[in-house]
Formats: C-alpha cells, structure tokens, sequence
C-alpha cells in the first residue's frame, strides 16, 4: 500500500493490482507477464484487439480462470488465483456484455438475486428489496423503476440495473466490458455520466471498449495488450488516436483515407424504394434508390429503423406499404428465401443469433443458403461445398485450423468473415450489411471495409448500415440518415468532402446530421 | 491447396481420438459392455446366434424409432407419442388386415402415422405449441383411440404373409426384423448425412434464428420431421404387429423412454442441432444387450430396471461431458 499519501491528489490507492499474469492454453501464450494496476477513483481502460488476452485476463480476475504464474493483489491481500466467489467478495464487480438478468423478474429481484433480504420470519422482503434498490438507483442518479420486468425495459435501463446489482453488493471495482454497444446516444450520455459520479466516490472501473471515442472521452488511464504482452500503459493525456491506435495494432495504421473517393456506380439503378413502411412499426417511410456498383451507407441512430429497412428488404419483416422495384420490375419479397433467389443477401446484425449456427463447422455454415445450387438431386454435393468453403477461406482470409473448426471456435473478426462469405457464397447482387463492423478487432475492420470497396468494382451493390460514421464516410459513395422509421436525408460522399476534404470534419458533419436526425428538424 | 487446410490432413490419429473420443463413447460403451457380458455370462448362453439375434429382434422396433427421433432431437423438438402411436397402428393395421387383407393394413398403419404427424406438426408449427406438448397430449389421444376401436381387446392377425413381411419371419438366416432395422438405420443415415434436407434439420436445430435468416422454410422443415417421426413409429407398430401377431394397444407402451435414451445415448444432443444416427442404433442395441444381459444374470424385473437405469445414467453422463461447454 507504499506510495499512496493523502496529500498528493494525483496519486490514487491502488484497488487491485494484477502482477506479472502468464496463462496458457495448450500451446497459446494467452497471456506473457502481462501487469494491470487499477487505481481507486480512475477509469482505466483495457484496449486490444480480439484475441489481444482481454478477456483472459479479465476472467483471472473474476475468479473463473486461475492463472498459471504470477499474483493478484485486492483490497491490500495477496492471492495466487482468485475464485467468483472470492473475487465477488473481494468487491470485484462484472457488469456483462451479454447482460446476466433474469428477464422475467423485476429490477428489484434481480438487484438482490441470492442475496434477497429476509423479514423476521424467513421469507423474502420484497418491500426491503424495492426499497433498497430504488435507494442504489437515486444514489446513482439515475430513475429505473424497482418493480418493473426486465424484459420491459430499454437495453440501457438494463445496464444500469446491472450496475445496481453489483453495486449492492458492494463492489469497488467495476469491469465492464463493452457496456456500450447496445446503447443509443442517450443512454451513454446517462452511462458516463453515472461512471464518473462513481469515479469521484472512489470506485475502480476498468472499461473495455473498441470504440476509440469513448475512450478519450471517459478514461483516464489506458492499458493496451497486444498478442498476450502489456504494451503500454499511460495516463489517456499521453495519447492521441493516432498513438494508441498503433500500440493496439501494432504497427502504423492507414486511415480511412486510403478508401477511393472515386465512386465505382453505374448508371443502371438495380433497386428503387418508395415509401416503404414495416407493419411492426407504423409511420415509417423509406425512399431511396441504388444503383449498380454503389454503397449507399446508412446512417442513424440506434432504433431508427435501420434494421427494420434490412428485414423487409430481405422478406424478414411484413411491410405495410410502399414498392419496392428491382432491377425495373415490382417485386412483393415474402421470405428470406424468395430473396435470396431475387439476388439479395442480409449479412445481419447480430452475428451469433441472426447470422451463425455457432457449433456447427465453417463449411456447413457457408453451405446453408446455397443448398440449392449444391447439385440438382436431394444431395448435397459436398465436394463443390468444399470447394466453395475453401475459396472463401482464401479469399476473405478468414484465420482457422480447417473448414470443419466450429464457428464458435474462432474469434469474432473471423465468425464475421463466415457471415459474409456465406452470403458471397449466394453470389448476390445486393449485398445487405447490417453492422457488419460491431465488435471485431481493427484488422478485420479494415478488411472487411476494403471488401465492400472490392465488391462494389466488380459491380456489387451494398446496403451499408454503421454506428461508426467514420467508416460510413470512408466505405459509402452515398449516405442516407434515417430518423425514426423515415429516410430523412441523403448526402453525397463528395458533398461531406466538401471544404479541406478531410475525413475527420466529414465525420463530424455527418454526427450533426444524424445527431439532428436529419437537417430538416 | 492453402496451409490452413494442410492442418487438417496432418492430424495424427491419436490427436484425432483425442479431439472425438468423447462423441464416440457411445462405441467404446457397447464394446465394453457387450465384451462384460460375453465374459461373464458365456456359459449361459449370452454369445450363442439364437441370442444375439434375440436381441436384435427385441431392439428392432426401438432402434427403427431412434433413427426418426434422432432427426427430431436434431431439429430441437421431441416426440413423445412414439410408443403411443405405433400401439395404435398396431391396432389400426390388425383390424384393417381382418378387413380387408395385407395392402389394406399397410396402408392404414401408414395412414395412422401420416394423420398423427400432420396433427402434432400444424399444432407445433401453425399454432407454435412446443412438440413437448403436442406430443404429449398426443399420447394420450393415441392411446385412447386405440383402446377405443378396439375395445382394449387384442385384434389378432390371422394372415399368413403379412407377419413374413413384417417383423415375424426369417430370410434365410437373417431376422427380417433385423433387415428393416438396417434399412431404416442407412436411410435415416443417408438422409440426416448427405441430403440437403438433413443440413436443413440440423440448422434448425443448431439455430432456428439463423436458419430462417439463411432462408430456410423453418416451419415446413419441422413439419416434416414431426411426421416423418410418427410414420417411423406407425411402422414400429406395424412391426410389433407382424411379430406378435397381434394388434393392441399396449404394445410400444413406454417404448419413448428407451427410444430417447438411445438417441441421447448415441450422442444426439437432446437441444438440437446435432446428431447421429449410427449412434442412435448402437445405443438402442446397447440397451438391448443391457437388457437381455440383466435378465440372463438373473436378476429380478426389478433390480433389472435400476441397474438399467443406472447403467444409461452412467453413459449419458460420459457422452455429454464433452459437449457441454459447448451448450
């Protein structure tokens, strides 16, 4: 506990200490004498790519994973490995990606699961139990109602009863990883602000997050890991994008400017919409028109209607109104199936629910929609399935032992090429991609960007749907904001590059825009 | 062609055991188990012809089962009106030979299966009732119906040919129970390995979400399994008809539980999206050899029914290890 002196404000106690960690998995160094020390009342972010040993590490110190050498110190004892039990009990709070409520009960049981208050006769109190958790909520400064079914509520108010859940049982140190990538703007808004009120009463929080503004705009400390080694590990101040871009990937990174502003689009318009509205959602109204060898990129915010427009593209949602033309002619898609028989193709938003059958092999994954074509009898023609598996192993470089690896053996940069090579297996003419960028490292990334370019040239046409308008401006020819159900703008690439061209004020442009939900409001 | 698949060839086949000898436990169990019984019941006759194709007679029916139900745990939905259902085919195909001669029975006994799954498939997938309870009710419903046409008697078949097809008489040597057994066993094989249909059932199983995504017709695939199961078991009944002669309701009374344990047994994952229908064929011979070894040693109705018990607890247990960080 040396070093720490209460006059000093710039040195805070440490809260847990990870020294010198080294784990294995069979011959896989996941982690080398890799150090991590999280400081009471900082907010120390964990960077790497997929596959960098986040996750390892962030598992030694919940306890489920004991690491092969090396030592923890929490709360000022010394331990070898850690179990959950002892790492919850040390104070060490994990807020899930995967969130880890029970959906049919309310905010209040979930607060308190296993640890429910008792009346003097032995029975659960649910009356403590709401009111102890409307008590952790106010100290948070934020409102969820204790009584209210998780499965009711937003995806935020979720998080933050995750919060509250590891806040009543005292936690010092809260892990959160990836808190927000199914939040919308708002709700991060109401994230931060909640971490830094717990910053200021003394809390440790260690955030895992690739997205890189969030980080600057919250951290105060950064750890980077690169294959298992600790790379670096600096206050935020000492860092610009550009540096701790290239300590994550180890090497100088291109910016998105190397994507050709020149536009690869045909004069033939493949696909025209008009007025399209989804029955689930009343109100909406979708126009635009894409033509051949174009990426129109999509742009919003998070329930603006962006996958909604994707499904009933792809026959996945019923629509209400509105035409939609292909390739001159009015066409009504009523399954996935006839869609993909019209040449259209849905690489979808969530890749481990919509888009994989995750314990099945990469070949029976990329097989799936192409049956048909697999030979003219009831068999499938395994050796063009191979075939088919190995070109697009090749092609999109998709990093695994053999086509027969489970798909949930690999990490989620790969599990994504399996996606699109499914879909590149269809050979389609419209290419649909919702989020096909979220959670995976900054290779894949630039690959997967550089592949929609590639399949643009060669006459492709892509729906791109983002969150991140950096890439947005980078990849798309044109830009298209929906707000609210409705296609509310269109902006031309060469209309963001307006001005010095460069691509971070397009960015920022474009954030007003969809910030805005369009210019018109 | 490229040095990730190179990987592949140059696995040594101790690292290939290494990697599935727990989705082959299944084999080295009835090796183990059919080795203990020849060792310590050889004097009783356990390693004679007569026996060992006593046992294939007496698993036939079940085995013919698993292979149906190994394609329904394989899309993720169950069936529990097997046994219910080839008693009342049993019943319909009886009554339909007395009626009407041989073709007569075969296609009531068809008939009964086709109604019953079509029934249980639209309640599953128009109407979204899980299987689990469906098949459930079903149970019943086929049970009652079976007691009721036939007045809970037993309907006797007094046709001569009808039992050499179906399950009574020999070709040669060979029990023709044993051949349909086999026959089943390569078809549902082929079809749950090779066919475009199988690929589809299994992603349905393995995720319906993504199937549907893929632009697979979900419903109509379960539809089809759902009936292809109560065809299998009509057959089942159609079988223990020939074999005994008889129709009545109580035959396959129970046989669910021995069908699902194995398939489970064999190694198909009871939540879909995998499975094998060579397993469920030795799993069902397992419980066969189980059986017919208990009764051999001596052992009484009842401490045959916990040791069997045990015995299938022990293996599920070492066929799901492996799996089931996977889950």
């Amino acid at each position: 506990m040396g070093g720490y002196s209460v006059t000093d404000k710039a040195v805070k106690p440490i809260a847990v200490e990870m020294d010198a960690i080294s784990k294995r998995f069979g011959g896989v160094h996941a982690l080398r004498e890799v150090s991590l020390s999280v400081r009471r009342g900082e907010i120390h972010a964990l960077l790497g790519e997929n596959g960098a040993g986040k996750s390892t590490i962030l598992k030694i110190l919940r306890g489920v994973q004991a690491p092969d050498s090396g030592g923890i110190v929490v709360g000022g004892e010394a331990f070898t490995r850690l179990s959950p039990q002892l790492a919850r009990q040390k104070g060490i709070g994990m807020i899930f990606q995967e969130m880890s409520l029970v959906p049919t009960l309310n905010v209040a049981q979930n607060v308190f699961l296993a640890s429910e208050p008792l009346t003097p006769a032995g029975l659960i109190d649910d009356r403590a139990m709401e009111r102890r958790s409307a008590e952790i909520f106010a100290s948070m400064g934020v409102t969820v109602d204790p009584a209210a079914i998780v499965a009711d509520l937003s995806t935020g108010q979720q998080q933050l009863t995750e919060i509250a859940k590891a806040l009543s049982q005292n936690a010092d140190v809260l892990v959160l990883d990836e808190p927000t990538s199914a939040l919308t703007a708002g709700e991060v808004d109401i994230l931060f602000d909640l971490l830094r009120r717990l910053k200021t009463e003394g809390k440790a929080i260690v955030y895992v997050s690739h997205r890189m503004d969030e980080i600057f705009r919250i951290a105060d400390h950064a750890t980077v890991l690169r294959d298992g080694r600790l790379i670096d590990s600096r206050p935020i101040g000492e860092y610009t994008l550009a540096t701790l871009i290239t300590d994550i990937m180890g090497k100088e990174t291109r910016d998105l400017s190397e994507f050709a502003t020149d536009s690869t689009a045909q004069d033939e318009i493949i696909l025209k919409v008009e007025h399209l509205s989804s029955k689930l959602r009343r109100g909406g109204d979708v126009s635009f028109s894409l033509r051949r060898g174009e990426v129109l990129g999509i742009a919003g915010l998070l329930g603006a209607g962006r996958s909604r427009l994707a499904r009933m593209l792809f026959g996945l949602e019923p629509i209400a109104h509105g035409t939609i033309t292909l390739r001159g002619e009015t066409i009504a898609i009523g399954s996935a199936r006839q869609a993909t028989e019209l040449g259209l193709a849905l690489v979808p938003e969530d890749r481990r629910r919509q888009g994989l059958v995750l314990n099945h092999s990469i070949q029976d994954n990329i097989e799936l929609p192409i049956l048909k074509r697999l030979g003219a009898t009831p068999f499938v023609d395994r050796a063009k399935s191979r075939a088919t598996t190995d070109e697009l192993i090749k092609r999109l470089a998709i990093k695994t032992s053999s086509r027969e690896a489970a798909a949930n053996s690999l990490s989620g940069g790969n599990q994504q090429k399996i996606v699109i090579g499914k879909w590149l297996a269809t050979d389609p003419d419209i290419l649909i991609m919702d989020e096909p960028t979220a959670g995976i490292d900054i290779g894949s990334k630039g690959e997967v960007l550089r592949l929609v370019r590639a399949l643009a040239a060669e006459g492709k046409s892509i729906i791109f749907i983002s969150s991140e308008l950096a890439e947005l401006a980078a990849v798309s020819d044109r830009i298209a904001v929906m707000s609210d159900g409705r296609l509310v703008e269109t902006i031309d690439k060469t209309e963001l590059l307006t001005g010095d061209a460069s691509q971070l004020r397009a960015e920022q442009r474009l954030q007003l825009i969809v910030q805005r939900g369009g210019n018109n409001d | 062609m490229t040095d990730t698949l190179a990987a592949t060839r140059s696995e040594t086949p101790l690292g290939y055991f290494k990697r599935t000898w727990r989705q082959n436990i299944i084999y080295i169990g009835f090796i183990v188990v059919f080795l203990f019984f020849a060792l310590t019941l050889h004097d009783k006759g356990f390693l004679t012809p007569n026996n060992i194709l006593n046992i294939a007679r007496q698993t036939a029916m079940i085995a013919v089962m698993a292979v149906a139900m190994t394609l329904v745990l394989s899309s993720g939905e169950i069936d529990l009106s097997v046994g219910a259902v080839a008693g009342l085919a049993s019943v319909t195909t009886a009554m339909a030979i007395a009626w009407g001669g041989v073709p007569a029975g075969i296609a009531a006994g068809i008939m009964t299966g086709v109604t019953v799954g079509l029934i249980n498939g639209f309640l599953s997938t128009r109407l979204m009732i899980p299987t689990f309870l469906t098949t459930l009710a079903m149970m019943g419903i086929a049970k009652g119906t079976a007691m009721w046409i036939s007045g809970t008697a037993a309907i006797p078949v007094l046709d001569r040919t009808y039992p050499a097809i179906f399950g009574g008489g020999n070709i040669g040597p060979i029990p023709t129970l044993l051949l349909w057994m086999l026959a089943v066993g390569v078809i549902g094989h082929v079809v749950l390995r090779r066919t475009k249909f199988g690929r589809q059932v299994l992603a349905v199983g393995g995720n319906v979400v993504a199937a549907r995504y893929s632009g697979i017709n979900t419903g109509r695939i379960k539809l089809w399994v759902i009936v292809i199961s109560a065809v299998t078991a009509a057959l089942a009944g159609m079988l223990y008809a020939g074999r005994l002669q008889t129709g009545r309701f109580q035959l396959g009374e129970g046989d669910e539980l021995s069908v699902i344990a194995a398939v489970v047994l064999g190694g198909t994952s009871l939540f879909g999206g995998k499975g094998t229908v060579v397993g469920s064929i030795i799993g069902a011979l397992m419980i066969g050899v189980i059986n017919n070894g208990l009764i051999l040693m001596g052992l009484e109705y009842s401490q045959q029914l916990i040791a069997r018990g045990g015995i299938i607890i022990l293996a599920v247990a070492l066929s799901q290890a492996g799996t089931r960080t996977n889950g």
